[in-house]
């Protein structure tokens, strides 16, 4: 096995792994990430989001060499505890989560939206977030955090 | 350090031969699956102040708890209850929760019993305030002032003469060295500062930020990885396996098989992931499963354990010489939990001693389980509590930590084992199928005179308590028997009336040996549940029996009140008696300008679309709770599909202590019934499970237009504290099908509400 490299929320790594190897695994076990998350490994469900080049990829259907040397963002990687990204920081306003291991998913796939369509209608946010799951069902808070980010960039 | 004592000493020592917990969980099997919640001794006595509350010199105190967080927001609340009764600000609470080397036993975390058994006259809260009684005297003793006459404010006691001192300064770090009293004064909601406040979830932040622990981020030096193989069908057995199958995969360290359990284990987790894929078992085939088309028909004809809730011994003659007899018969399907991370868990066994990290919502008896699995003392187990994502009940995380275990004793060294979104469906103890069969008769003034309901529930397993870890999935396979069904006829009713799981409707007089605590006023009543075996392992799942059987009560006292020409509203008012319950009633209608009116709506369209109104109440468990929810949809008579415009709930659970903490439980538990409503369902064929993922098994997405959501919640401030997780979600299936009906005039008697069954029940209206 060959190293790859992988630029990740802004740092370099080198990892050792079979090229097949998932994104998302490489994310968790060799990084220690907690961002992206194992929901379905189907990409089917959103919880392993991350942002290639700013768009949205789901980790657990992605080989790692897929990502060679382009810019992988995680949800860790859009702010911090002490300065949260935008949308984060709605997120946090609205209360919009419960257990919160589906919002990788939820606030990248916004975030992704929003800054390629800052004006972008209900419709567009339910197309947008049509293959994204959140089983403790916090839709209500999450789509009014999503819209509260989006009036921040009004 | 505390002495460690095991469960087993401690029976042992005190004679006590207690094989079970309550009362009811000696006579009921479904209440044994359902598991236990209350306060149990261990080697952390929890009659002890020094096993909850600890203060350290700087004055910050730790808080131990068995009622943990995985989602629904125990952690914030309880850490608002001990900064309450102690009189400190949050920041200054460390709340730890649900680990057997640290935190009292207290049973699971579940049956929305985690407030009413930490929030109002033991455990956790009377814990705190004895703490605060206990400074208290010691400061009196310090100022030379009586403690009535000293003031609190965050963590300092003061004189009127302007002396003071800290808790800190008082009690140095050291232990209190005293029980808990039952009789230390709580501070009421009146003099509430940090309770009932809608003070944010302490763990938003890190959520947000993606920095915040799941059990699926522990990392252990030297962690292997580890995948299970499940048997392809329901029954299968392992015949033989082809080591060869997998020797090409690098990093592979172990094939795991104990009895009929099959696990590899691997450096990195996507060689586990190969392996498992690549192994080769034969596997000699499963005993069938029974048609699914039919289920429902099967389950009746079965052997069945039978519970006898309420008979006032005159109902067969009644329903025998009216007419006419009222009937309609509903089914609940199989339910998923379908966690949306996969379960995972992380164990290290070593040979004298293993720990757990784990998302179960019960430490201790997983810590029995895992003990009796891999054959160590008790007290040689650790089982940490780590959140894992939204449970919902038993999901697979107890199953998974028993993969874990097994995998890293074969290998001696830490194995993380995350299961895959096909193991989880397969893995998992779903919600029971049910089938609800009701009859009523009415007065010569359309009042109910007689209900009489017969229900039949499959059961299988269920959680695995302290002494039944072949109650899930792994246990099972690694030789443990489940808890199963052994036929029995019913015995008449006795004790008092156990409506826990919602099996008597709220409005029956529910009498028992002549105290009736039923919320309603029907005198001729009577109640007969049937426990069936199932081909699945069964467990619970949010409002398990209550959602089902709330579902056929509602529905069907809506069809009573339509033949009766009634408002649903003013006739459910009719024949109930508990303030508590028309309270959420009258509160649900008038929020949502209920449009008072029998059903069906008069003059509806019989094409296109068209909306209607539905009402649905609920006593949970008879006395935990009580809501009542209003729900408006729109129906496409073409296609079939339900929309659901509006929900209006009126909701009562005592004092509540964080209100946004509530409302985010309500909003959730509405929508996650709406989903459950309208589409979720395990589907079979004759051999295995077929919903085994999210494309196989339905669950509404982000993406759907979100109906609005009112909340009335009413505020009871000297009754005690209920739970509040469930009750909302019980009631969603009867207010939709109700406002089906009356946009339509077409029932609804199965759930989920799929298009083609809306399109078929409207196909046969009259």
């Amino acid at each position: 096995m060959a190293a790859i490299s992988l630029r990740v929320n802004g740092h370099v790594h080198a990892v050792d792994v079979d090229p097949q190897t998932p994104l998302l695994y490489v994310l968790s076990d060799e990084l220690h990430l907690r961002g992206p998350k194992f929901g379905c490994g189907l990409a089917q469900c959103g919880a392993c989001t991350v942002l290639v080049h700013g768009e949205v990829r789901r980790s657990c259907v992605m080989p790692v060499s897929a990502v060679r040397d382009q810019e992988v963002t995680t949800l860790e990687g859009l702010g911090t505890p002490e300065h949260p990204h935008a949308i984060q920081q709605a997120f946090i306003d609205e209360g919009a989560a419960q257990c919160g291991f589906c919002l990788s998913g939820v606030i990248l796939t916004a975030k992704n939206l929003l800054d390629e369509n800052p004006k972008a209608s209900d419709e567009d946010i339910r197309d947008a977030t049509g293959s994204i799951l959140c089983r403790c069902f916090a839709h209500t808070r999450m789509i009014s955090a999503i819209k509260r980010y989006q009036r921040s960039r009004a | 350090m505390k002495k460690r004592i095991s469960r087993r000493d401690f029976l042992r020592t005190t004679g006590a031969l207690v094989v079970c917990f309550s009362a009811a969980a000696c006579i009921d099997p479904l209440a044994i699956a359902q598991g236990p919640f209350d306060t149990h001794p261990s080697h952390i006595d929890p009659d002890k102040l020094d096993s909850w509350i600890a203060v350290a010199s700087d004055g910050t105190v730790t808080a131990y708890t068995g009622k943990c967080d995985f989602g629904q927001g125990m952690y914030t609340v309880q850490t608002q209850l001990v900064a309450e009764e102690l009189c400190i600000p949050i920041h200054k609470v460390k709340l730890v929760q649900c680990d057997t080397s640290v935190t009292p036993d207290q049973g699971t975390t579940s049956g929305s019993q985690s407030t009413p058994t930490n929030f109002n006259t033991r455990n956790l809260a009377q814990a705190a305030a004895t703490a605060r009684e206990a400074l208290g005297g010691m400061a009196a003793q310090r100022l030379g002032v009586p403690a009535d006459q000293l003031t609190i404010e965050d963590g300092v006691f003061s004189a009127k003469d302007g002396r003071h001192v800290s808790y800190g300064e008082l009690i140095q770090g050291k232990h209190f060295n005293m029980a808990v009293n039952p009789a230390a004064k709580r501070r009421s909601p009146g003099e509430w500062k940090v309770l009932g406040k809608p003070v944010p979830s302490l763990d938003r932040v890190a959520l947000m930020t993606g920095t915040f622990e799941f059990v699926h981020n522990v990392h252990v030096p030297g962690m292997l990885h580890g995948r299970v193989v499940r048997p392809p069908e329901s029954g299968a057995t392992v015949g033989s396996l082809d080591e060869k199958s997998v020797q090409h995969i690098s990093g592979l360290i172990k094939i795991v098989v104990r009895n009929n359990f099959v696990g590899v284990v691997a450096e990195q987790q996507w060689q586990a992931a190969q392996a498992a894929k690549a192994l080769k078992v034969i596997w000699k085939p499963g005993t069938g499963l029974p048609p699914q088309r039919n289920f429902y028909d099967h389950m009746r004809t079965q052997p069945s354990r039978d519970a006898m809730l309420v008979n006032s011994n005159d109902v067969d003659d009644k329903l025998k010489s009216a007419s006419p007899v009222l009937g309609a018969t509903y089914s609940h399907p199989y339910q998923a939990h379908g966690s949306i991370g996969s379960s995972c868990a992380v164990a290290d066994v070593q040979a004298d001693h293993a720990t757990v990290w784990s998302a179960t919502q019960s430490v201790y008896p997983t810590q029995h389980g895992v003990s009796t699995l891999i054959g160590l003392p008790l007290d040689g187990v650790r089982v940490v509590f780590v959140r894992g994502a939204g449970c919902y009940g038993l999901n697979a995380a107890d199953t998974v930590s028993y993969d874990a275990a097994l995998m890293s004793q074969a290998v001696g060294k830490p194995v993380r084992v995350q299961l895959t979104r096909q193991d989880e469906f397969i893995s998992e103890n779903y919600g029971s199928a049910c089938v609800i069969e009701q009859r009523a008769v009415l007065d010569t003034n359309g009042a109910i005179e007689v209900w009489d309901c017969e229900t039949w529930v499959a059961s299988l397993g269920g959680r695995p308590g302290y002494e039944k870890p072949g109650n899930v999935i792994t246990g099972m396979l690694a030789g443990f028997d489940p808890e199963t069904i052994t036929p029995r006829a019913a015995a008449e009713p006795a004790g008092e009336l156990r409506n826990g799981n919602n099996a008597v409707p709220s409005y029956m007089r529910g009498c028992v040996n002549d105290k009736c605590a039923g919320a309603g006023s029907i005198r001729s009543e009577r109640v007969l549940m049937h426990s069936v075996k199932s081909p699945f392992f069964t467990g619970p799942l949010r409002s398990p029996l209550r959602l089902q059987n709330t579902f056929a009560h509602e529905c069907f006292m809506d069809e009573i009140s339509a033949h009766a020409k009634a408002d649903p509203v003013a006739y459910r008012l009719q024949h109930l008696r508990e303030t508590r319950i028309i309270d959420v009633v009258k509160g649900a209608a008038k929020a949502a300008n209920w449009d008072a009116r029998p059903s069906p709506k008069p003059g509806a369209a019989r094409t296109g679309k068209v909306t209607g109104r539905g009402i649905a109440c609920v006593a949970y468990e008879g006395d935990n709770g009580y809501a009542a929810l209003v729900a408006e949809v729109e129906v496409n008579q073409a296609s079939g599909e339900v929309y659901a415009q509006r929900f209006v709930i009126s909701h009562d659970c005592g004092p509540i202590s964080n209100p946004d903490g509530l409302r985010n439980q309500i909003e959730g538990g509405i929508l996650q019934g709406m989903s459950r409503a309208l589409g979720e369902e395990i589907t079979w064929d004759d051999r295995k499970v077929t919903s085994i993922d999210w494309e196989s098994y339905n669950t509404l997405p982000l993406g759907i237009q979100v109906p609005a959501i009112e909340c009335v919640l009413l505020e009871r401030p000297s009754e005690k504290a209920t739970g509040a997780g469930e009750t909302a979600i019980t009631l969603v299936a009867a207010a939709i099908g109700n406002a089906i009906f009356d946009a339509t005039g077409a029932r609804l008697r199965e759930v989920p509400f799929t298009p083609e069954r809306v399109k078929a029940a409207l196909a046969s209206r009259g």
